[in-house]
């Protein structure tokens, strides 16, 4: 593989890894404040490429207002997941959300295979998105640039709003200690429906640098990203935000590079990704950065 | 009751169950008799899910993969020679395999085995992850299982499976098979074995301090699950004459694990019955995907509907029915004999 090949190899694999890394992020958000795998996450991605298609296409919105549309909708979905499926569970052993989560994600996609049909659609992609660029010798889709620039500002708003805002500090106090964080009079209930609402968006806008990277959409699209985002959201140590962001990258690279460099392999992509999320967990249970939490049950 | 009492009642139904077997064998609609067949398979998978999660309460993912090497194993030993030449014809199938052909009982006890095998390996990380992260290692096995049989072409033929399987299944095995697992994992949920099980799935911690060996018993349920999981795969690789890796996908886990909610978590009653029922009910509900005429209205088939009506129907038990539609309640020769009894008081 000569250095220009490589590059080109690189930056898909950073803009893939940052699009894994945004759902995954989804996935660890949840997780640190309800102790939940959303295993409907992916399915949740899938509805807002979704809204964001119907948004543009159906009603003809310009691009942006459409993408805007659709990330405020999802949020609404998420919450409204919440609302329907995981907080009557709550008291209960938590299997019984993750049962939910399951039964959820059957749901949203059967009812996309009725609603939306079974059929793939082409997501609509704006002209300054399809350039490529060239670069001496390396061509580089604009898309992937995008990607990445856009998921750092995403990123970094993130932590603002999770370091900076009120909002932020009763998420993060929540994920510590459930019962003492109602004790100092934080609103459980909202906190938790904002951090579906910020999970949820994040999916959406992965969703949209997806879509944009592999512009067909169907209703089982979620389950590939989906399961490779919450791998990378296990592996990085699920909960943590910067572990899903560094777990995201690894998929990324594994995903990209590897059938790059080992093409005769390419078929056992897949087994080598779950073989390093099972050696993983077997090895460190709680993920590459995730806390040292005594107890795992 | 009596011991005895209840032992020979219980000879009784299955004296009679097996004389129901001869005669639809022989006058039953061959295609009711074929969802029935998928139905007592369902019921198989079912309890030996439950043995897992419902009694020992490991959270498990990877029924789809231990019925894939099930399946594959079986249908690779009952297969005629001739059957897998036409089958590999892309890449010749590896050398032992493409000559042997052993009778279909002991494919599917191989078949069992080697799942049971697989079971070890991966009931042995329980005594370190548990809870959601034991779902995750299940799941992710079971994906390198379909992930494998997907690439390892001479020996599953890849993704374009196996055809042409033989028909060996019928009711006669099905019902058989299913009584063995009721029987055996019957025996065991009542022994001090399954009281440990029971004890590992109410406190880990409280049951180890009683001096519960948790590794042994863990992966003791672990295989036996597994091993019945193999047999079913078996079971259905022959019903359905073709398998291939991509149908052992996590949705199959998925609806197992349906089965065994709507019956009732560590119900064994309730997993057999939901079982049968399961496979009669996707079948009922192939009417809302035809073409429909309600007061003159036409009403297109719409594609897909009905596994949304199924979704709907297990949120709906998820939230409002969390102990299944059995709860608690299991067949017990007692519970008959009180039912009688109840109804002689009222006259």
């Amino acid at each position: 593989m000569g250095w220009s090949l490589f590059m080109q190899h690189l930056v898909n694999a950073i803009s893939l890894g940052f699009v894994f890394g945004l759902v995954a992020v989804g996935y660890a958000l949840v997780y640190g404040v309800v102790k939940l795998v959303n295993f409907a996450h992916g399915d949740v991605f899938m509805m807002g490429a979704y809204m964001m298609f119907y948004a543009s296409v159906l009603f003809g919105f310009p691009w942006l207002a459409a993408v805007i549309f659709g990330i405020a909708l999802t949020a609404l979905l998420g919450v409204g997941i919440e609302k329907v499926a995981y907080r009557p569970l709550r008291k209960y052993p938590r299997i019984n959300s993750l049962v939910s989560s399951i039964g959820m994600s059957f749901l949203l996609q059967n009812f996309a295979v009725v609603v939306f049909g079974g059929i793939q659609r082409s997501f609509p992609v704006p002209e300054m998105m399809k350039k490529t660029i060239i670069l001496g010798e390396v061509r580089i889709q604009s898309v992937s640039i995008y990607t990445i620039i856009f998921s750092i500002l995403v990123v970094l708003l993130l932590t603002f709003i999770l370091q900076k805002t009120r909002i932020g500090l009763a998420m993060r106090i929540l994920s510590t200690d459930f019962d003492t964080a109602r004790l100092m009079g934080i609103n459980v209930d909202r906190t938790i429906s904002f951090t579906f609402a910020l999970g949820s968006a994040l999916a959406a806008v992965s969703a949209v640098f997806y879509a944009l990277r592999y512009p067909q959409i169907f209703p089982f699209m979620g389950q590939y990203p989906g399961s490779r985002a919450f791998i990378a959201a296990v592996v990085g140590g699920i909960g943590s935000i910067k572990g899903a962001l560094v777990g995201g990258f690894l998929l990324g690279m594994l995903t990209v590079l590897l059938p790059a460099a080992f093409p005769e392999y390419s078929g056992y992509r897949e087994a080598l990704i779950f073989a390093l999320l099972v050696i993983v967990l077997v090895f460190k249970p709680n993920g590459l950065f995730g806390q040292e939490a005594g107890e795992k049950a | 009751m009596k011991r005895r009492t209840k032992v020979l009642l219980s000879l009784t139904l299955i004296i009679a169950i097996y004389v129901f077997v001869y005669f639809s064998e022989l006058y039953m609609d061959p295609f009711i008799k074929r969802i029935l067949n998928t139905g007592l398979i369902y019921a198989i998978l079912g309890v030996s899910l439950n043995l897992i999660n419902g009694f020992t309460g490991q959270f498990s993912l990877g029924h789809a993969g231990f019925m894939a090497i099930g399946a594959y194993a079986s249908a690779l030993l009952y297969m005629s020679p001739e059957t897998k030449m036409s089958n590999f014809f892309m890449i010749p199938l590896i050398s032992p395999l493409d000559r042997i052909q052993i009778p279909f009982f002991w494919a599917i006890i191989i078949g069992g085995l080697m799942a049971a095998g697989a079971g070890f390996i991966v009931g042995a990380p329980c005594l370190r992850v548990r809870g959601d992260y034991l779902a995750i290692v299940t799941y992710g096995f079971s994906e390198i299982i379909r992930s494998l049989f997907n690439n390892l072409q001479n020996i599953t033929n890849g993704p374009l499976g196996l055809k042409g399987l033989p028909t060996y299944t019928n009711l006669w095995w099905t019902v058989s098979w299913t009584i063995i697992t009721v029987i055996v994992i019957k025996r065991i949920v009542d022994s001090s074995y399954g009281r440990a099980l029971k004890a590992i799935r109410d406190d880990e911690i409280a049951a180890e301090n009683l001096g519960i060996n948790l590794f042994k018993h863990k992966v003791l349920a672990f295989v036996v699950g597994s091993f019945f999981a193999g047999v079913a795969g078996g079971l259905l690789g022959s019903l359905l004459m073709t398998i291939d890796p991509n149908s052992f996908s996590i949705l199959f886990t998925y609806q197992i694990i349906m089965i065994i909610l709507l019956g009732g978590l560590g119900n064994i009653t309730g997993s057999v019955v939901v079982g049968i029922g399961f496979a009669f009910l996707m079948e009922w509900l192939r009417f809302v995907e035809m073409p429909m005429n309600i007061f003159g209205i036409e009403i297109p088939g719409i594609l897909g509907m009905r596994m949304l009506i199924f979704s709907i129907l297990l949120m709906v038990t998820i939230l409002f029915f969390r102990q299944g539609i059995f709860g608690k309640v299991e067949f017990s020769w007692e519970g008959v004999a009180k039912l009688f009894q109840k109804k002689k008081v009222k006259e």
